[in-house]
């Protein structure tokens, strides 16, 4: 036996062959591991020791380096940790930490392993032990231990008490009833020690524990505050800064109490590190102090102008903080915040950027965005793309409420969608269509921006623009009346580069030909109309005006309805219904929808620059969509499919009912088309109810009718209709609308397919309306002559240089930022459309800036945080109960050993007590209590700390006094003491 | 909890040793490395040392070939975590004399027992090199 083991460790690898063989191995590697692996596997079973212990280094080895398991070894480490040898124990404790966790099993067996270390007369022995606690122990384990952790806490060596003091964080986390036995010792600890370790262990507990449950520990700010004054280690005083930060917030006056020493620190110190700890606790909660923001300020302008890339990014960070509450220190220094616009770390730029954006307003906000999309358009693509979608996210906040003069917001908006690194499809398309919905006025010049992006070819290259170009669409087809040449649109809309586009975009494209189309016949049908059975309506109609007002009414109602769904991808399944009802009807809207329409063709006939409206250009346009759209009423899309066969079906239907008098000549017009005439004025109607914003609950308040089940999950629903469902899932992807890049990858090879194949029926076609269509034609002409690349970016732009772009941007800023000065807006802010959470109907509001409160958004966000707050208040008690139990422990001990018990039963039916009555309580109780702690003291040693007592109690009356603040916990927390006032 | 993990990762991206102080799994392990080490071998000289990374942020600094990157919650004092690193490689190289990759390679437990004198809980408990030493050596005598 003895000799095995001898030759065993004798022919045994050593960790440090292990780590020579394994950087030997150039290759095979892995293969490497998994053998010694094996090695280690039949080591770890030998009765040897020293085999048993070096197999387990070297397993520790691999587990953290290689990140091999280690589970399996669980039971060995707990055998090697109980070895009676120094050195396989310290291997066995360092395997514990690295490998155990909550679920490792054996946790269970190491408790009296532990609990003999912890208590052993060699000092190392016991650090190991606590080490390892700090990082493995459990609920169980820290129940068990808390009684040698508490006797460490008062050891005589500082060695084992700065790790019993580490180790207690752990503690008091996972068994919470610890703090009732521990925390005194450590508090002790906090007042006493002046050794240098234990204080820097003590006040690093304190920190953590502060920064979860502030409250708390306010009744510690004396001891904190006589280290911040004392204390001469920076790493301690940084930490007692993070506490302060904290219970400044909460306690004003505390706030009052540190500012001047925070003050010297900061002038005096020369370590950076502690600069910064105390800039940034100025920052965060000493912002009413004007001295000290003033020397923060100067200080952190030292910061952005250093040459060190780490101080000026946290000169950064802690400005943005101040920012957010006193926006003049941005403006102060926003000359190192834009020069750092450009600096060569993307984590500056994002930092500096940030704050930029912070200083827009509603002055100038046009200026600021100008120069920083032109510098975007030099920018690397990543930060270009920042650039974009923090312009985006601010001037889209609120509601829009820095924009004032929407018709540049959209025009900036199509002008981002051209930059060629923009991938802020999603954000840019959202808006465009929010935009339309919202601001009535600007939807003409939306319109315009729209066809520009629809007519360019070259956008339908990139995948990024596609969701852009989908609003477009939309945006296009929903306005249609605001457009200027409606043939031109189609023609765009049926490009053959639309074959680009994934099928979900393809389908809103083609939706959007059906609106147009309906609106080109609609016109013309009406001027036929006019001319033909005379002018006797205008008068019938205006008689019958209230009628026909009611006549959106039935198709708008439903509209809304599917318009939360999805409003583009269900309209047209709801509408058939619709028309179908509306048919029915008809003989009774018939005098009053011949009226409308005549009432209404005044107005649109001048709206039009290029009459769409005459006999040949309909006829033109029938044809073109026909010849387009026939190829896709057999595409393997179902949206598409869908769309296409509806445009198509609905040409067929006018055709049929006009005696196809759309091919023959103008004068047969007559007779059997008022059936069209009827169609198509049903449709325009239903199409020109706009389509409103719609709240985000109003799904929510959709009752669920009575007999419906409502199932949670739909997993049954593979049982029910598992074979219909098991085909190629694309074509039940009409609900998603997040296309992913992979469209863009197909798109690309469909652009090649289309490229290689002169697709000999498509290419003839269109050589054929370019005959008939010399317009569009010319224009595209020039575009594909560039190939299939995006524009060049703007020409005028790409000559400004990036030292300019921020020249720029500074001096608008100061011009808007310094003269308070108010530009006049040459028109007026339109109305924007707002939600108001009560009312489903949309409400126009004038003045957003102020209302912003009834947005749908903030309405949210507060029905959240008024939800939280009931949770987080009853929550709150929670530690309160635990502060209350540490006080009792500490006063316990103290000295007033008088009634800790009654003192919490007086505490709890004060709560919701009205303020006055508790006041008089306090004041009453603080008498009795300052008598009867004097009392006991008598026969109690510590004559100095009974004074230090006595004014916590003076100040426990005067603070509640004053703390009578609306959380009922307050009046449970423990009070600051006297020297604060 | 202050420091999350402190990582050593040479310039080929091999980690050399990691101590958390909070339990994750192996495979989590492996992924925050990964992504880690990734982005601050990516960065230069005159960037900053700090790099955001999902809820925390790491803060990193290069001695020759070895990253020291320090993962920490997100008040932390970045310039405290910069001293600490230093403090660190202070220590290893009072210890070791001249400290290099293959010391740490194969003194990986002498480092880990330095790291534990150092930090406990995540909190830096020591900040006196000798303090720090000390035990060590004893610990080697024994």
């Amino acid at each position: 036996m003895a000799t095995s083991s001898i030759m065993e460790s004798l022919f045994q690898r050593s960790l440090d062959d292990l780590i020579k063989a394994i950087r030997l191995q150039m290759i095979g590697e892995s293969n490497f591991i998994s053998k010694s692996l094996e090695e280690i596997r039949k080591e770890l079973k030998s009765t040897d020791p020293q085999t048993k212990s070096t197999a387990l280094e070297k397993l520790i080895y691999l587990n953290s380096l290689y990140s091999i398991d280690m589970s399996f070894a669980s039971f060995h480490v707990v055998e090697v940790m109980s070895s009676s040898k120094f050195s396989h124990k310290r291997i066995g404790y360092l395997a514990a930490s690295q490998s155990f966790h909550e679920n490792t099993d054996v946790l269970l067996l190491i408790t009296n392993q532990l609990r003999k270390d912890l208590n052993s007369s060699n000092e190392f022995e016991v650090s190991l032990a606590l080490e390892c606690l700090s990082i493995i122990a459990t609920h169980d384990l820290s129940r068990d231990l808390t009684p040698e952790i508490f006797t460490l806490l008062s050891s005589s060596k500082l060695f084992v008490k700065k790790k019993a003091i580490g180790v207690i964080l752990r503690i008091f986390n996972k068994y919470p009833d610890s703090v009732k036995v521990a925390f005194k010792r450590l508090v002790e600890n906090l007042e006493g020690g002046f050794d240098q370790p234990v204080m820097s262990a003590v006040v690093g507990v304190f920190c953590e524990l502060t920064a979860k449950d502030p409250k708390s520990y306010l009744p510690l700010a004396p001891e904190f505050y006589r280290i911040l004054v004392d204390s001469k280690n920076n790493w301690v005083l940084i930490k007692v800064l993070k506490i302060f930060s904290k219970l400044g917030l909460l306690e004003p006056r505390l706030a009052k109490k540190i500012v001047d020493p925070i003050c010297e620190h900061m002038r005096r110190t020369t370590a950076k590190s502690l600069l910064f700890e105390c800039i940034r606790t100025v920052v965060t909660c000493l912002t009413d102090y004007e001295t000290a923001v003033k020397l923060a300020v100067e200080k952190i302008r030292e910061l952005l102008i250093d040459e060190d890339s780490n101080l000026k990014y946290l000169g950064l960070k802690a400005l943005s903080i101040l920012g957010s509450k006193q926006l003049w220190t941005v403006v102060e220094n926003k000359e190192a915040v834009i020069k750092s616009l450009s600096d060569a770390d993307p984590n500056i730029r994002h930092q500096s950027l940030h704050l930029v954006m912070a200083m827009v307003s509603e002055d100038n906000v046009t200026d600021i965005s100008r120069v920083l999309l032109n510098y975007a358009l030099k920018s690397d693509p990543q930060f270009c793309n920042e650039i974009l979608g923090s312009i985006l996210s601010t001037c889209s906040k609120n509601d829009y409420e820095v924009i004032v003069d929407f018709d540049w917001y959209v025009s900036l908006l199509g002008e981002m969608s051209r930059n060629p690194h923009c991938q802020k499809g999603v954000e840019i398309e959202q808006q465009l269509v929010d935009i339309g919905q919202r601001v009535k006025e600007v939807r003409r010049e939306l319109v315009r921006v729209a066809r520009d992006l629809l007519i360019d070819p070259a956008l339908l290259g990139n995948p990024f623009l596609h969701r852009i170009l989908s609003a477009a669409a939309w945006v296009s087809g929903e306005y249609v009346e605001f457009l200027k040449n409606p043939l031109e649109l189609i023609e765009a809309l049926l490009q053959p580069r639309t074959n680009l586009l994934p099928p979900l975009i393809r389908a809103v494209y083609i939706h959007s030909v059906f609106k147009v189309l309906v609106f080109c016949l609609h016109l013309f049908f009406v001027r036929k109309h006019v001319t033909s059975s005379s002018l006797d309506g205008l008068a019938q109609g205006m008689y019958d005006l209230d009628a026909e007002r009611e006549f959106p009414e039935g198709p708008s109602l439903v509209r809304r309805e599917c318009s939360s769904a999805s409003f583009d991808c269900e309209q047209d399944e709801e509408f058939k219904p619709i028309i179908q009802n509306i048919t029915g009807e008809e003989l009774t809207i018939e005098n009053g929808g011949e009226n409308l329409v005549a009432f209404e063709q005044v107005s649109l006939s001048t709206s039009f620059a290029k009459d769409p409206s005459n006999h040949e250009s309909i006829v033109g346009l029938i044809d073109l969509i026909k010849t387009a759209l026939s190829p896709l009423s057999g595409s393997d899309e179902v949206e598409v499919q869908d769309r296409a066969r509806n445009v198509l079906g609905l040409i067929e239907l006018i055709q049929r009912e006009t005696d196809g008098w759309l091919i023959q000549m103008e004068d047969s017009f007559k007779g059997g088309k008022v059936k069209a005439l009827k169609m198509i004025e049903i449709l325009h109607g239903a199409f020109s109810v706009k389509i409103g914003p719609v709240l985000r609950t109003s799904q929510e308040r959709v009752p669920v009718p009575e007999g419906i089940i409502l199932n949670d999950n739909l997993a049954d629903l593979d049982s029910i209709c598992g074979d219909i469902l098991s085909p190629p899932t694309s074509a039940f992807s009409m609900g998603n609308r997040l296309f992913g890049e992979n469209y863009g990858n197909s798109s690309l090879d469909l652009q090649k397919k289309e490229e290689s194949e002169p697709s000999t029926e498509s290419t003839s076609l269109l050589a054929e309306h370019r005959k008939r269509h010399g317009l569009y034609y010319l224009s595209a002409e020039k575009t594909e002559g560039m190939s299939n690349d995006y524009p060049p970016p703007n020409d005028l732009q790409s000559t400004v240089d990036i030292g300019d772009g921020t020249q720029d941007l500074l001096k608008i800023t100061d011009q808007s930022l310094s003269s308070k000065r108010k530009p006049k807006h040459s028109k007026p802010r339109p109305v924007v459309v707002k939600l108001d959470e009560r009312d489903e109907k949309p409400v126009s509001s004038v003045k957003p800036l102020k209302d912003s409160e009834h947005d749908q958004l903030s309405g949210a966000v507060r029905n959240i945080l008024l939800g939280e707050e009931d949770t987080s208040a009853s929550s709150l008690t929670k530690p309160s109960d635990k502060s209350t139990g540490k006080r009792r422990v500490k006063e316990l001990s103290s000295k007033s050993e008088s009634r800790p018990e009654d003192k919490l039963g007086d505490a709890a039916p004060e709560v919701g007590g009205s303020s006055s009555f508790r006041r008089s309580k306090h004041r009453s109780r603080g008498k009795e209590r300052e008598k009867s702690p004097k009392n006991n003291d008598e026969n109690k040693e510590g004559n100095s700390q009974k004074d230090k007592r006595k004014s916590h109690q003076h100040s426990r009356n005067r603070t509640r006094h004053r703390a009578d603040l609306p959380l009922n916990v307050v009046a449970q927390t423990p009070v600051i003491p006297d020297f604060l006032l | 909890m202050g420091i999350r993990f402190i990582l050593l990762v040479n310039k080929q991206g091999q980690t050399r040793l990691a101590q958390y102080y909070e339990y994750l799994t192996l495979d989590r392990r492996s992924a925050l490395e990964g992504e880690i080490v990734r982005k601050c071998l990516a960065r230069n000289e005159q960037q900053c040392s700090f790099v955001e990374h999902r809820n925390y942020k790491v803060v990193y600094r290069r001695y020759a070939s070895l990253f020291f990157l320090v993962g920490v919650d997100n008040d932390e004092n970045e310039l405290a975590i910069l001293e600490f690193i230093h403090l660190l490689v202070e220590s290893m190289d009072r210890h070791f004399g001249n400290v290099c990759e293959l010391d740490i390679m194969f003194h990986l437990e002498k480092v880990h027992f330095m790291l534990e004198e150092m930090v406990m809980n995540g909190c830096i408990v020591e900040t006196n090199k000798s303090n720090i030493l000390t035990p060590l050596q004893f610990m080697d005598k024994s």
